[in-house]
């Protein structure tokens, strides 16, 4: 039986990988990557907190379920905002998003 | 076969999706950063599995690896110029996240060690145990207590308004 707290061991890694690749990037592209792991992580936390504490429900999956869901909508979104700024700057930099600070 | 194995893959697995996931946030070509997020996310589909959630590992690799990765794909062809695809990260940011995530971990850890969690006596973490498809068909359409027909709801509005949102910010003036 592997213990739980290897696989949170596993989502906090990558949660923070996550937060790591968030600070870093420059392409919003890549910032957004970045956000899908941390939200990858998080729903593993759900299903594994389900499994190995509360056996008998399945809340921790509806909310792994749901959470998948919203993550879909959630990125079609964004791709389409950065789409539309890529048309309006040619570039998807966060470094040269400031037409709206001038 | 039993025990033994599920550790061995257990194992290989996290080193599979915790090696892919440095990968995804330090490479400077912005595709293969998506390539690697396709494996994480199908090793996350492996952990479902291993975690006898059958039922999620499927949506994962549906939902996840065949459309999400598909859309940020499509956006990055459509958003890299030729010369564009190469990045560079900033010294000073990166010692900056460096910090963050590891003040960041270095408090999890203080509170995963701190925890005890108790879950000796329950029986099915190691045997087969799979959630029935009838039983998830039920509890997603029901309206009583514990069932998510309201959820299930709201989130079709969601998705719906999601496809509207899409098209009119995406499309061309």
């Amino acid at each position: 039986m592997i213990p739980m707290e290897h696989y949170l061991v596993v989502s906090t890694l990558m949660f923070f990988i996550g937060v790591y690749g968030f600070i870093t990037r420059r392409n919003i592209l890549a910032i957004l990557i970045s956000l899908e792991l941390m939200l990858n992580a998080v729903e593993i936390n759900f299903a594994v907190f389900n499994r190995y504490l509360f056996p008998g429900s399945m809340e921790g999956m509806f909310f792994t379920l749901f959470g998948i869901a919203i993550t879909a909508a959630e990125t079609a979104i964004s791709i389409a905002i950065i789409i539309n700024v890529y048309r309006n700057i040619q570039c998807i930099n966060v470094r040269s998003m400031n037409k709206l600070k001038n | 076969m039993g025990a033994t194995a599920n550790l061995i893959v257990f194992y290989s697995l996290a080193a599979f999706i915790l090696a892919m996931s440095v990968m995804a946030v330090t490479t400077k070509r912005i595709l293969r950063a998506a390539t690697y997020l396709l494996f994480v996310l199908i090793g996350t589909g492996g952990l479902y599995l291993m975690l006898n959630y059958h039922f999620l590992a499927a949506v994962q690799l549906s939902v996840y690896a065949g459309g999400i990765l598909i859309l940020f794909i499509f956006a990055i062809f459509l958003t890299s110029l030729k010369g564009d695809t190469i990045e560079k990260f900033g010294s000073r940011s990166t010692v900056f996240a460096l910090l963050t995530s590891l003040a960041g971990v270095s408090i999890t850890a203080f509170v995963l060690i701190g925890t005890k969690f108790d879950y000796s006596l329950n029986p099915t973490v190691a045997g087969e145990h799979e959630i029935n498809m009838k039983d998830i068909g039920f509890a997603l359409m029901g309206t009583d207590k514990y069932q998510y027909l309201l959820p299930f709801e709201i989130l079709s509005i969601l998705l719906l308004a999601c496809i509207i949102g899409g098209i009119l910010i995406a499309r061309k003036r």
